[in-house]
């Protein structure tokens, strides 16, 4: 293992982070906020309660997953997208690191910097409703897991495009309507049937709802198929990875 | 001891159908500085990036040190170090900041004296807080170098390292060669600067179309292929040669007032004297007379012509 190579890669990507670190927080604070003004405060209070909790209560989990599917698939992308654009890639490549080293320095630093803007999020939040987390450990699991699954699904966004609007076009067309759609605003059951169905084929429903459920306790679809589905896609990723680096897909020449 | 580089058939054919290496052997020994030339799109860089890792080879087989460098790529790796063609780099890293990195991205751990004396060497010391971006080309071009020595390499590929260098600098950059070279680095660079293989280098391999057409000594070749020239500077010119002196392979240049005489420096005989007494018979004075040796550039101008 070359513990020196990841640490400099890990570390070197963080200070990236920080260095932009205003705008990394900022936004995220700045969106959830607004997310709870108009749907928590405006529209929430004509809203009962949910599944027992209170409509702001209800999307607090939804809204930090949405930021970290994006924030993980955007950290995640550009992280790698970037040296490839640049050139300095070329380094990475000559260097004594094996393929999974690499990804871990590159997707452990994104991950990394969504669970931390998670987190943030998750304190914002605090300020508007009163939280009520039931399984804490739980909810670090889905935490950990959706960061780390969906900064390699940036990753492999980013090995894939040759441009920068290819780096645009999945989160934008595909990851954005599937996470409006995964149940952050509303429960599955409030749906007509045939709506409930389809909405089965969408991944983020089974992490918002698993995510859910470590705050509430329930949840629309139970809490082991949502760790299943979210080990499932985590273990698609890691195979796609894998491939990639194996044959030198759009990295080496 | 192994070769520092040895080379086997490595052939490499691009994703669009291109083959840009044909099979080239190739060994270069330790402690060696060894010239790679070649006109563009000869294969150099697409040979080095095999080598490095960067590139995926098509066929043959590439040893480092005697360590294969797909299956022993950690080893291998950790003994080159890499001086691209392009310079790139990131921006908005301090110099000191992105040579550290590159000593750690090839598992050395942190020391910053050596960083320090990198930098020294190369005259970058004064600007190691400086941002990447600020610093001016050739300034770049050495933090690029710097990035490559940051790990104490064995082995040093340097890619037209002096391309875009002023004067002094290349001056510089062949001192720093040197110094590597009595450390007991190999060294192999490319380059379009003839002058600088033959400053520089022990052997010089040249390759054309993907094929190594030539490795020799440098000095063995200088012999082999060093013709020198005898020039004459006329008192009167001369419209045209006598029959018998055109026979001897002379020309008239600089219309007519020097002759041109092409000679091998390897023949028993020069036949400069013969000539000259001719010269005299003929009634042909001169007033000046100079011999230049043909410089590398000259040789390899008509390898690569003879090939094509
Ligand atoms: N990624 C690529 N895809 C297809 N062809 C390529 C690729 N990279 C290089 N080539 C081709 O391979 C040949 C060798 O290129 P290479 O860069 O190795 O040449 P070179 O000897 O380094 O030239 P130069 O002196 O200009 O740097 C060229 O004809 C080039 O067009
Ligand atoms: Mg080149």
């Amino acid at each position: 293992m070359n513990f020196h190579a990841v640490k400099a890669i890990y570390t070197f990507e963080m200070a990236r982070t920080f260095r932009t670190i205003m705008q990394s927080v900022i936004s995220p604070v700045v969106s959830t906020s607004l997310y709870f003004v108009v749907f928590g405060a405006a529209i929430g209070s004509r809203i009962e309660t949910i599944d027992g909790v209170s409509y702001g209560a209800f999307i607090v989990p939804g809204l930090i997953m949405m930021s970290l599917l994006t924030l993980s698939i955007s950290n995640a992308s550009f992280g790698i997208y970037f040296p490839k654009f640049t050139g300095t890639i070329y380094e990475v490549l000559s260097a004594p690191i094996s393929h999974f080293e690499i990804v871990l320095a590159y997707v452990g630093a994104a991950a990394t910097k969504s669970m931390m803007i998670g987190l943030v999020i998750l304190a914002t939040a605090a300020f508007f409703v009163d939280l009520e987390i039931r399984y804490p450990l739980v909810m670090v699991l889905f935490l950990v897991l959706t960061s780390v699954s969906f900064s390699l699904f940036g990753f492999i966004i980013g090995i894939w495009a040759d441009g920068f609007e290819k780096l645009q076009i999945i989160p934008l067309l595909i990851v954005m309507p599937l996470a409006f759609l995964g149940g952050t605003f509303y429960s599955l059951d409030m749906l007509p049937p045939v709506w409930q169905t389809i909405s089965l084929a969408n991944p983020v429903v089974y992490l918002v709802s698993g995510f859910r459920w470590s705050f509430i306790g329930t949840s629309d679809v139970s809490v082991w198929v949502s760790l299943t589905m979210t080990l499932v896609f985590l273990a698609v990723c890691l195979a796609v990875v894998n491939w990639m680096f194996r044959t030198g897909y759009r990295l080496k020449k | 001891m192994p070769p520092a580089l040895s080379i086997r058939n490595l052939t490499k054919t691009y994703a669009s159908g291109f083959t840009a290496l044909k099979g080239v052997d190739l060994e270069v020994q330790p402690g060696e500085i060894f010239a790679l030339l070649g006109p563009n799109g000869a294969g150099k860089t697409t040979l080095i990036g095999i080598v490095c890792g960067v590139v995926n080879a098509s066929g043959g087989e590439v040893r480092v040190d005697g360590h294969e460098i797909v299956a022993d790529y950690r080893k291998t790796r950790s003994i080159i170090g890499l001086v691209p063609q392009d310079v790139s780099l990131d921006a908005f890293e301090s110099v000191w900041a992105t040579v550290s990195f590159s000593r750690g991205l090839f598992g050395k751990g942190k020391d910053a004296a050596h960083v320090e004396k990198v930098l020294r060497a190369l005259s970058l010391w004064d600007k190691k807080d400086e941002k990447v971006i600020n610093l001016s080309g050739g300034m770049k071009r050495r933090v690029m170098i710097a990035k490559a020595l940051a790990h104490e390499p064995k082995l040093l590929f340097l890619d037209e390292p002096t391309a875009g260098v002023d004067v002094e600098l290349r001056r510089d950059m062949w001192e720093m060669v040197r110094g590597l070279r009595a450390t007991g680095v190999t060294i192999i660079l490319t380059t379009h600067y003839i002058e600088e293989a033959e400053e520089m280098a022990d052997r010089i391999g040249v390759i054309s179309k993907g094929e190594i057409i030539l490795v020799e000594d440098k000095t063995a070749l200088m012999q082999r292929f060093g013709r020198k020239k005898l020039e004459l500077e006329l008192a009167e010119p001369l419209a045209a040669l006598p029959a018998g002196l055109a026979a001897r392979g002379l020309e008239i240049a600089d219309s007519g007032r020097r002759l041109v005489y092409s000679y091998d420096t390897q023949g028993e005989r020069t036949g400069i004297t013969a000539l000259l007494a001719e010269l005299s018979s003929a009634g042909i004075r001169f007033r000046d007379l100079e011999t230049r040796q043909s410089s590398l550039e000259d040789i390899f101008v008509d390898l690569v012509r003879e090939r094509a």
